[in-house]
């Protein structure tokens, strides 16, 4: 059997742990804490280490998905939790362009860890003022080459889609590898 | 779909290269600290400017860039009439001022606007999709690539540019596909694109040209935003 590690990153709050919830099939190992910090209260908790969630594509193939910590003073979890990986997803909060700074630096990060492919979720895109996917490509001047894909992260069908465009894109790679 | 967001976190430069890169055609918002602007664009291009100082009605955007004196206006007013191509008609037909007056004179009233607004460090924006000035407003196409370049050499705040380009040291530039032939670019833009080559950091690129480091950065970010450089981090 193949497994396949992938990780789930993004700047706090978003919906990395939501993203994973949904689509997992064991219930997420999830190491959340309640938000000390008055700045960050735009939500109850937040994850401190991992989000930790299994999905079994078939008889052959298994995904596991981690998913990083959003705050920065957890940051030294991420560079652990990239060792093995086989792909990343950005996940953007699609309605806080003040975040995107920080998603821009948080891929540079990934990808100076492993060469590996990655995609970029435009998360919230139920919420009115989202921006596009392609809004949000230019905004984070991400290349041509690298998909850029809307997702809702509660919404297990769209957040199936955005795991499998990277599964293709491991698959590929490991493909040229051989 | 709207834009929302605030000038802090998301600048006129970056806005401006969202509208340019997406050939977006709507109507964008900004509201500063002391004044409003309004801006228009069809297909990436920038058509229309005002702020809510003179509404940007014709007569008041000709008075500002001097081609019109406060007691023209003054008679122009009086006509009663509130749609800038009767307002133009009026002007030409008094020969008060040409066609080419008037095209320029939107021109430099425009650029004015969106150039001051280089300097805004604060404040909201929205983009609203699909709304276009008024029919009765004179529009004036400008290429937002040229608006870029030359808004970015205005650029006075240090930390915002340190903030895009931290480490000149070891990052190099890469020319990309765009053709230049539409682009104004200056004698020191030629400069810093002649020395342009993967083994030369940015820092290399300024020290050849005799530039300290707030000026290619101006210089090289302007490029980047208008998309004529990329580039290439070790």
């Amino acid at each position: 059997m193949q497994t396949v590690k992938m990780v789930i990153t993004g700047p706090f709050s978003s919906g990395k742990t939501e993203f994973i919830q949904s689509v997992s099939e064991i219930d997420v190992v999830s190491t959340e804490r309640k938000i000390s910090s008055d700045a960050e209260r735009v939500k109850e908790d937040t994850t401190v280490a991992m989000d930790f969630g299994r999905i079994t594509v078939d008889d052959d193939l298994v995904l596991y998905l981690f998913g990083t910590p959003g705050q920065r003073r957890f940051d030294f979890m991420w560079e652990i939790l990239s060792e093995g990986m086989l792909g990343f997803i950005v996940l953007v909060d699609s309605v806080r362009p003040e975040t995107f700074r920080e998603a821009k630096h948080i891929l540079e990060v990934f990808k100076a860890y492993a060469n590996t492919p990655y995609v970029v979720a435009a998360n919230k895109q139920d919420l009115p003022d989202a921006w596009s996917p392609d809004d949000v490509r230019i905004a984070l001047k991400i290349e041509k080459s690298v998909k850029v894909l809307g997702c809702v992260a509660r919404d297990k069908e769209t957040v199936k889609e955005v795991l499998l465009e990277l599964l293709y894109s491991i698959l590929e790679n490991m493909q040229a590898e051989e | 779909m709207a834009l929302k967001g605030n000038l802090r976190d998301f600048s006129t430069t970056q806005l401006l290269n969202l509208v340019n890169l997406a050939h977006k055609t709507g109507k964008l918002s900004l509201d500063g600290q002391s004044q409003n602007a309004l801006l228009y664009f069809k297909e990436g291009r920038l058509i229309h400017a005002s702020t809510d100082a003179d509404e940007g009605h014709l007569a008041a955007m000709l008075f500002k860039v001097g081609r019109l004196t406060q007691e023209q206006v003054n008679t122009v007013n009086s006509q009663g009439s509130s749609s800038d191509r009767v307002m133009g008609k009026y002007l030409m037909d008094a020969r008060l001022v040409s066609r080419d007056d008037i095209v320029q004179g939107v021109k430099d009233y425009m650029l004015e606007i969106v150039y001051d607004l280089f300097s805004w460090n604060d404040g909201t924006f929205h983009f609203e999709q699909d709304i276009l000035p008024a029919k009765d407003r004179i529009t004036v196409p400008l290429n937002l690539d040229n608006v870029i370049l030359e808004g970015s050499r205005r650029i006075q705040e240090a930390d915002r540019l340190q903030d895009e380009l931290p480490d000149l040291a070891t990052i190099a530039l890469k020319i990309t596909d765009k053709p230049l032939r539409d682009v104004k670019l200056t004698q020191d833009d030629w400069r810093v694109i002649s020395h342009i080559h993967p083994r030369n950091s940015v820092k290399q690129i300024a020290q050849n040209n005799n530039m300290d480091e707030f000026q290619i950065r101006k210089i090289v970010y302007g490029m980047m935003q208008a998309g004529i450089v990329e580039l290439i981090r070790p």
